[in-house]
């Protein structure tokens, strides 16, 4: 359950926000996942609400943005979707393409109050 | 109050006694001033940057300490503790060595570590599972860093987890043992292609399997071409001066990547189930 220490991640970089600017209420937290990245959406929403609580993100809404897989294809010269890592290319079967999207895992924005 | 992350006293358990550090037992408790104002926040931060940041800080320490860090990684059961406690008693009185056994409960690890002869800090993960750098931050702190010394972090049993957290190693070194299945790399393809060797353990029950080594091969150095990779038994200590020189070359500054892993690998493995059958 490695989404929960990366629940805790995020909790910890919006209290360093809170510690920078003053708020008194996290109402959003909008994180960027790839689908490919290591950490499954269903099981981030399924924990947030107890990592949140106690905390300053108490009762925030969590708002998972999802990034497709993507990667530059040496073979092809050019960018093909990825369904997995380290897949190969979907249209010459070249497996070393170079993943250029789908290993996010970012903190976007939050909205407070 | 931890100089590495500036964590203070509300949110984290520290127990510096016994050896053994629990990171299970926290509970966050933050502080929720007045109301303001509604309105967006850009942040755009890596999630792990945190840990990323504070791997940094160990890594830094470590070099700054001159002590040859491994991350040893792999599913429950490869024989990490084993090849470890081995690698220990061959490898003390050539440099000292120092163990950081993570594990979701008990110092069973760390008690056999310490029966082989190396000093050992135990970190209870909890409902964790994977070490962080924030854990081996402490951790550090609990151990002398004598320069020129080897430092080996035995990492939860875990093949998905601990390869996203950095801990500020020098090398990521996977276990594979030949009694899972072959296909492991392209299963859990993040471990794989984070590690820097690859140590194929329990070669002397070859002889007694079917376990396709070159197939094995073949999905490792498609998930990572540039990973090393020693066939080796903690049992019957088959292959491990190879490893022991593989260490040797990192902690010296002049690691070699082989010349074709595979090649070698594979003709060791047939060697092996010949010499059994005759």
């Amino acid at each position: 359950m490695h989404e929960m220490s990366i629940l805790e991640s995020i909790i910890e970089l919006v209290d360093d926000e809170h510690r920078k600017q003053s708020f008194g209420k996290v109402r959003m937290i909008r994180i960027r996942v790839g689908a490919l990245a290591a950490a499954e959406p269903e099981s981030l929403r399924f924990c947030f609400e107890v990592i949140a609580s106690g905390t300053i993100a108490n009762g925030a809404r969590l708002e998972i943005e999802t990034v497709c897989g993507a990667g530059w294809c040496p073979g092809c010269c050019r960018n093909v979707a990825l369904t997995e890592r380290y897949g190969a290319c979907p249209e010459c079967g070249n497996t070393r393409v170079c993943m250029t999207a789908g290993d996010e895992l970012q903190l976007a924005e939050i909205e407070v109050e | 109050m931890c100089t590495v992350c500036g964590c203070g006293t509300s949110g984290h358990h520290h127990s510096h006694g016994g050896g053994v550090i629990d990171f299970g037992k926290g509970v966050a408790a933050m502080h929720v001033p007045g109301l303001s104002h509604e309105r967006t926040i850009s942040i755009e931060r890596g999630i792990l940057a945190k840990n990323d940041a504070l791997a940094q800080a160990n890594r830094a320490r470590l070099c700054a300490a001159d002590v040859f860090a491994l991350n040893l990684v792999s599913s429950p059961g490869s024989g990490k503790t084993s090849l470890l406690v081995r690698t220990i008693v061959d490898l003390k009185k050539r440099r000292p060595i120092l163990v950081i056994e993570g594990d979701q409960q008990t110092s069973r690890d760390a008690d056999r570590i310490r029966a082989a002869g190396a000093p050992a800090v135990q970190l209870n993960t909890g409902k964790g599972c994977h070490l962080d750098a924030h854990m081996v931050s402490h951790a550090l702190d609990e151990v002398t860093l004598i320069p020129g010394s080897l430092l080996f972090i035995e990492n939860v049993g875990n093949l998905v987890c601990p390869a996203a957290f950095d801990l500020g190693e020098a090398h990521k070194v996977v276990v594979l043992s030949v009694t899972e299945g072959e296909d492991k790399p392209l299963k859990y393809p993040d471990m794989f292609a984070a590690a820097d060797l690859m140590l194929l353990n329990k070669s002397d029950l070859l002889p007694y399997l079917e376990f396709d080594m070159d197939a094995c091969l073949a999905a490792a150095t498609r998930i990572n071409p540039y990973m090393d990779i020693l066939l080796v038994s903690a049992r019957t200590g088959f292959g491990l001066e190879k490893f022991y020189d593989w260490i040797e070359a990192g902690a010296s500054g002049r690691r070699v990547f082989q010349k074709d892993p595979r090649a070698s690998v594979s003709q060791q493995t047939l060697g092996l189930v010949e010499s059994a059958n005759t």
